[in-house]
């Protein structure tokens, strides 16, 4: 019997032969914190009494979750952070340079075949690139930092295939959202799964990020892809380290294999308070928007931005809506600079502010009041998430973000069809 | 000591969010304060019920969402013997172990808020004295149970200077 992209990653780290339900204890190559995390794992690795760590190229630190700080509180984790980087010579993405999951990859911090955990959900985003990648919690990130191991459970893979050609103005977060409708916030749960289909390979790298992103939003420990021609070209741009792609076997087990065709597939909008609640925007129509918000690490990528800029341009923002704007990294809000997307933003009224996940979990920069419906491109729609519990928000592409800042309500992006790539 | 069941007003999908609002996660770093504030935005005044020694009793999923280890130190220092769920989300179930927090995956459907239960990890059962009733816990798996037995990962680490399972 085969296995698994999963099952071979794991044995690769392992040194050993491992199955989907086997328990071992694994190389990383490459490991994070946040803002959000990395007090603990600081407190963690002091408590673990060690005097270096395991290897200075291999961690890094991010200050994205409320960059620039709003409160004392926060600016007291910053400083523990920048003095812990100092102390122990390590890196750090300090304000401004952007969202950990796109500074990750994009800074070639890692590579096709690599095992890599971040103290953050999300960190699954890089399975697009063919990572076994998947959040942990703040103490295991610091026993690996101190050892540049942890244990694994080999998961069990679930095989989520999609074709068809995907319709104008409906993109890959409408195809997750979909696929998060069918399988469940529950659906995959301590699970790998695999994506394949032309719907895939017709993507590009960005796009697939946005897929594999959400793959947590399922309850899967990784959502991941092989390493096509694109990949392979994307990864050796950034990364000097060598590529070690990995494909499953043909006769590999997975526990289900599901089956998507999406040329028929209307623009997707998960509705509140869970991923999982997901409409047609069709059915949507009449919805008021408060709020709209670009960015995140699901789409603040350039793809994502260009998308919205080329809905927007010539038109302006409802005058009822609030639209911030957050480039998921430095080097995106330059090249937005450069293809003059900011002025298009900004021209249309929208608010563009710095790199980083502000909105998104509700620190500072757009949090919503009383009663107040946003719509987002980001990945959880949970009550409170963007700061207040009696706030509403809906979940969409940047393509239906952007149609319905310019209307004040849940909008087809369709519409505007001459506009749409 | 006796233990009592907490219940919450939703019961699956509890995120961590939930457990602790990113209103106070970002910016405080004392457990005892967020402790305070748990399951503020989906049950407000619940955190003030708690007692110490007290089980959660919960639905599907639980832990959903980040991987802040905020939400499951919150809870133990709020005073919980253990957490009882039908399932728990991984990184949180992780994250519970690792700092010495209890979690069991058994059927709750039969447990009220108030009502009197007894753990008993060895056999693997839940009592609810209250209704006499014993269910069934699933099994831990020995590296999860190695763990909680040292006081959690930090302390099994510190012990062995490294993982020591017997098995893996």
């Amino acid at each position: 019997m085969g296995k698994t992209i999963a099952e071979k990653i794991l044995s690769n780290h392992a040194g050993k032969d491992l199955r989907a339900g086997d328990i071992a204890i694994c190389d990383v190559d490459f490991c994070f914190g946040q803002d959000g995390t990395s007090a603990i794992i600081i407190d963690s690795f002091k408590k673990l009494g060690m005097k270096n760590v395991f290897d200075k190229s291999k961690f890094y630190m991010i200050i994205d979750h409320s960059a620039p700080s709003p409160n004392i509180g926060t600016s007291e984790i910053h400083k523990k952070m920048r003095e812990f980087a100092k102390t122990f010579d390590v890196g750090l993405y300090d304000i401004g340079c952007g969202v950990c999951h796109q500074l990750i990859p994009q800074k070639g911090h890692i590579t096709c075949g690599d095992l890599v955990i971040g103290a953050d959900s999300h960190t699954c985003t890089y399975g697009a690139i063919n990572v076994f990648s998947t959040g942990v919690g703040s103490t295991d990130l610091a026993i690996t930092l101190a050892s540049g191991k942890n244990w694994f459970k080999v998961p069990e893979t679930i095989k989520v295939v999609v074709n068809g050609k995907l319709p104008k103005g409906v993109y890959s977060k409408d195809m997750i959202l979909h696929i998060i409708k069918d399988i469940g916030a529950n659906g995959a749960t301590y699970k790998a799964i695999e994506f394949y289909g032309d719907a895939i390979s017709s993507l590009s790298v960005d796009g697939r990020f946005t897929i594999t992103n959400m793959a947590v939003e399922m309850g899967a420990k990784i959502g991941v892809m092989t390493a096509d021609k694109k990949v392979l070209k994307w990864v050796q741009e950034r990364s000097s380290k060598e590529p070690k792609p990995v494909a499953p076997d043909i006769d590999a087990r997975y526990v289900a294999v599901k089956n998507y065709d999406v040329s028929n597939l209307s623009p997707q909008v998960a509705k509140p308070h869970t991923v999982d609640n997901v409409a047609d925007v069709e059915e949507l129509k009449s919805v008021k928007i408060d709020q709209a918000y670009l960015g995140t690490c699901t789409n603040g990528r350039f793809e994502d931005l260009e998308i919205a800029a080329n809905i927007l341009k010539g038109n302006s923002i409802h005058p009822d809506v609030k639209f911030v704007i957050a480039p998921a990294s430095k080097e995106i809000y330059l090249e937005a600079i450069k293809k003059s997307l900011i002025e298009i933003f900004i021209k249309s009224g929208a608010t563009v502010v710095g790199p980083g996940c502000g909105p998104c979990v509700g620190t500072h920069n757009g949090v919503l009041a009383d009663g107040e419906v946003a719509i987002s491109t980001a990945n959880r729609n949970f009550k409170g998430r963007m700061g207040n519990p009696n706030a509403f928000i809906y979940l969409a592409s940047p393509a239906t973000v952007a149609a319905s800042a310019i209307n004040g309500e849940m909008t087809d992006p369709r519409i505007y069809k001459k506009r749409l790539s | 000591m006796k233990h009592f069941a907490r219940r919450l007003k939703v019961q699956d999908d509890i995120n961590t969010d939930y457990v602790i609002s990113g209103r106070y996660k970002f910016k405080i770093q004392d457990p005892k304060e967020l402790a305070m504030h748990i399951f503020e935005d989906v049950d407000p005044g619940f955190a003030s019920r708690v007692k110490k020694g007290d089980i959660l009793a919960s639905g599907e999923n639980f832990g959903c969402g980040s991987s802040r280890e905020q939400a499951p130190l919150a809870l133990k220092q709020a005073g919980f013997q253990a957490i009882a769920a039908k399932s728990f989300a991984r990184i949180f179930y992780r994250n519970a172990f690792n700092i010495g927090l209890l979690l069991v995956e058994c059927n709750t459907d039969f447990i009220d808020d108030g009502d009197e239960l007894e753990l008993d990890i060895e056999r693997g059962k839940l009592k609810n004295k209250s209704k006499g009733l014993i269910l069934d816990i699933k099994p831990i798996a020995p590296v999860i149970k190695k763990l909680l037995e040292d006081g959690g990962a930090i302390e099994h680490f510190k012990k062995y200077g490294g993982f020591k399972f017997d098995k893996t």
